[in-house]
C-alpha cells in the first residue's frame, strides 16, 4: 500500500516562475491495484511519480510504503520494491549493451554486483526464451546494441526489464507516449499481462485516455494539484470515454484553454 | 631497430594509463585530470619503496591500490560535495604535486643502483640473447596481463553496472545502486591504472621525475580515441585491444615527428596539436563535440 499523506511541493520558490504543484494533496493506493493517472499538461501527474520514486524532494508531508516512512530514503533504495518505466524508451535501458547484456543486468538487481560473470549460458537461452513471449523476433536480435532496436521494441524490452526481478510497484510514466499506435497497444498489452501474472501494484501516467478507461480498475483524474475524478471498480467500469473527456474539456475551459 | 624498440616501450607503458583512461573517458564520460598527478604519485611511490628495498613487483601492486585511493577521492570530491568534474580532477591534480615532492623529497631522483623489474639478476638471467629487448618482453608481458584482467572485469556483474552508468544513469538507479558510488569504482581502477603506469616508468627509466606527469592525460586521451577510431569497425578487436593498438600508433607518429628534426624542447607542443587534430578530425566525422 502507498500512501501519499499532506504533501506539498513547489517547484522555484521564492521566484517569478515559481509553481505549486501540490499543497496538502493525499492519495493512498491499495496493493494489487492498477491506477491509471490522467490530467492536463502541469496538472501534476508525473511530479506526482517523481515524488513516490524519490527522483525529487517533498517540501512538506509523507510517502508511506507498507507502513514504512520513506521521505527521506533516497531514489535508489526505493528501487528495491519499485520498477519503473519511463517515457523516453532509452531511459530503460542501456544502449551500448546488447540485449542479453542488459537482460542480465536487470535480473541481478537487489542481488550482489560482484566479480562474477555476469553473463552464462544457461541466462542466455533462459532470456531467448523470455523473448520468445514477446512475439518481437527479439529472440534472434540477441546480440545487437540495444541502441539499433525501434522505439516500441527498445520499450518492450523496459517493461520486460523492470520486472524481471520480484517487485511490488510499478511506477509507468506515460510510458507509450512516444511510441506509434501500433506499437503503444503491443506494449500496453504487454503491461497488463506482466501486471496480472506477478501481482503487482501498478501506477500508470497517460494521456491515452482510451488506456486509462480501458486498462486498470482505478481511474484517478488530477488537475492543478487535485483530484478531480477517482473512480475504482464497478464505479470505473461504468465510466465511459465520453464522461473522461467531458470532465477534461470542462476542466480546460475553466482554465481558459 | 632501436626506434622501433623505443615506440614500442614507450607506447606499452603509455597504453596501461590509457587503459585507465578508457574506463574515465570513454565509460564514465568523466574528464579526469587526476592522472596527471597520479602517474608522477605512483613514480614517487615507487621511487621510494624501491630505494628502501621493497620487492620491485609488490611495488607494482602497492603502487596501483595506492592510484586507486588517489581516484576514490577524486570521485568523492565529485559525487559527495558535488564539485564539477573537470574541477575536482585539478584540486586533486595540483594538490598531488606538493604531495610528490613531500614523498620523493625533491624534484628528481634517481633510483638507478638498485634493482628494479626491468633490471635484476632474474631478468639478466633469463634472457641471455634476447637481452636489448628484456623491457620490451617484460613490458608486454605486464600490459597483457593489465589487458585481460580489464576484460575479465568487463564481463562481471560490477563490471556491467560501471558499463551501464556512464551510458545511463537512470538505469542503475532502477536496479537499486547509487550510481555516485559506481563512478567512485570506476575512476578509483582507471587511477589505480595510471599509478602502476607510473611506477613502471620510473623503474624503466630509473629515476622520479616530478614533471613527468604533465601532459600525461593529453597522451593518453590521444591514445584512447586513435585506438577506438582504427578499430571501431571490427567487431572482434576488443576495446581494450584497441587503445593498446592506439597506443603503439600515437608513439609512432610523435617518434617520426621528431625524426623530421624538430627539437624536443616543442614535445609537449607536438603532443597538444596532435590531440587537437584528433580531436577535429574525429568531430568533422561525426558531428559530435567531444568534451
Amino acid at each position: 500500500m502507498i500512501e501519499i499523506k499532506n504533501i506539498k511541493k513547489i517547484f522555484n520558490p521564492g521566484e517569478v516562475s515559481q509553481i505549486c504543484v501540490f499543497n496538502d494533496f493525499s492519495l493512498s493506493i491499495k496493493d494489487k491495484s492498477f491506477v491509471s493517472i490522467v490530467g492536463s499538461n502541469g496538472s501534476g501527474k508525473t511530479s506526482l511519480l517523481n515524488i513516490i520514486c524519490g527522483s525529487i524532494q517533498l517540501d512538506k508531508g509523507q510517502i508511506i510504503i507498507d507502513d514504512k516512512d520513506i521521505t527521506n530514503c533516497p531514489e535508489y533504495e526505493r528501487m528495491k520494491n519499485i520498477g519503473r518505466v519511463h517515457q523516453n524508451p532509452s531511459k530503460g535501458t542501456c544502449g551500448s549493451m546488447n540485449i542479453i547484456e542488459n537482460m542480465a543486468l536487470a535480473e541481478n538487481k537487489n542481488k550482489a554486483f560482484d566479480l562474477t560473470k555476469c553473463i552464462n549460458n544457461e541466462k542466455r537461452d533462459r532470456y531467448r526464451d523470455k523473448l520468445k513471449t514477446l512475439g518481437l523476433g527479439l529472440e534472434d536480435k540477441c546480440d545487437n546494441m540495444v541502441s539499433k532496436l525501434s522505439g516500441g521494441q527498445r520499450q518492450a524490452l523496459s517493461v520486460l526489464m523492470a520486472t524481471m526481478t520480484p517487485i511490488k510497484f510499478l511506477i509507468l510514466d506515460e510510458h507509450t507516449a512516444a511510441l506509434d499506435p501500433h506499437s503503444a497497444d503491443l506494449v500496453m498489452d504487454l503491461t497488463k499481462k506482466i501486471i496480472q501474472e506477478n501481482n503487482l501494484t501498478a501506477l500508470m501516467v497517460t494521456h491515452n485516455l482510451r488506456y486509462a478507461v480501458d486498462y486498470g480498475n482505478r481511474l484517478v483524474m488530477l488537475h492543478e494539484g487535485k483530484v478531480v475524478i477517482d473512480k475504482e471498480n464497478k464505479e470505473k467500469e461504468d465510466l465511459s470515454i465520453e464522461d473522461v473527456l467531458n470532465k477534461f474539456t470542462s476542466i480546460s475551459i475553466e482554465c481558459g484553454n | 631497430m632501436i626506434i622501433v624498440r623505443g615506440i614500442l616501450e614507450e607506447g606499452l607503458l603509455y597504453a596501461i594509463v590509457s587503459l585507465g583512461l578508457y574506463i574515465t573517458y570513454k565509460i564514465l564520460d568523466f574528464p579526469d585530470l587526476t592522472v596527471d598527478g597520479t602517474f608522477p604519485f605512483g613514480s614517487a611511490i615507487s621511487a621510494i619503496m624501491i630505494l628502501n628495498n621493497v620487492n620491485p613487483v609488490l611495488v607494482l601492486f602497492i603502487s596501483f591500490f595506492a592510484g586507486m585511493i588517489i581516484g576514490t577521492i577524486t570521485g568523492i570530491i565529485h559525487i559527495k560535495f558535488k564539485i564539477r568534474d573537470l574541477l575536482s580532477g585539478i584540486i586533486v591534480m595540483t594538490a598531488l604535486y606538493s604531495i610528490n615532492l613531500n614523498i620523493a623529497g625533491r624534484a628528481n631522483l634517481p633510483i638507478f643502483n638498485k634493482e628494479n623489474i626491468f633490471r635484476n639478476h632474474f631478468s639478466m638471467w633469463i634472457f641471455p640473447t634476447l637481452r636489448p629487448y628484456t623491457s620490451l618482453i617484460i613490458l608486454i608481458f605486464i600490459v597483457l596481463i593489465c589487458k585481460l584482467i580489464l576484460d575479465y572485469y568487463f564481463t562481471t556483474k560490477s563490471g556491467y553496472l560501471l558499463r551501464a552508468v556512464g551510458d545511463n544513469g537512470s538505469l542503475v538507479t532502477s536496479l537499486a545502486k547509487n550510481k555516485g558510488n559506481i563512478k567512485i569504482i570506476g575512476l578509483a581502477i582507471a587511477n589505480g591504472f595510471v599509478a602502476l603506469a607510473g611506477a613502471i616508468y620510473c623503474q624503466h627509466k630509473g629515476f622520479f621525475e616530478i614533471s613527468s606527469g604533465t601532459g600525461t592525460v593529453v597522451i593518453a586521451l590521444a591514445n584512447v580515441i586513435i585506438g577506438t577510431k582504427l578499430c571501431q569497425n571490427n567487431k572482434y578487436i576488443k576495446p581494450t585491444t584497441a587503445v593498446i593498438i592506439g597506443s603503439i600508433v600515437y608513439r609512432a607518429i610523435i617518434s617520426f615527428v621528431l625524426l623530421l628534426g624538430i627539437p624536443s624542447n616543442n614535445l609537449k607542443l607536438i603532443t597538444s596539436l596532435l590531440l587537437l587534430i584528433i580531436l577535429i578530425v574525429n568531430k568533422s566525422k561525426k558531428g559530435k563535440v567531444i568534451s
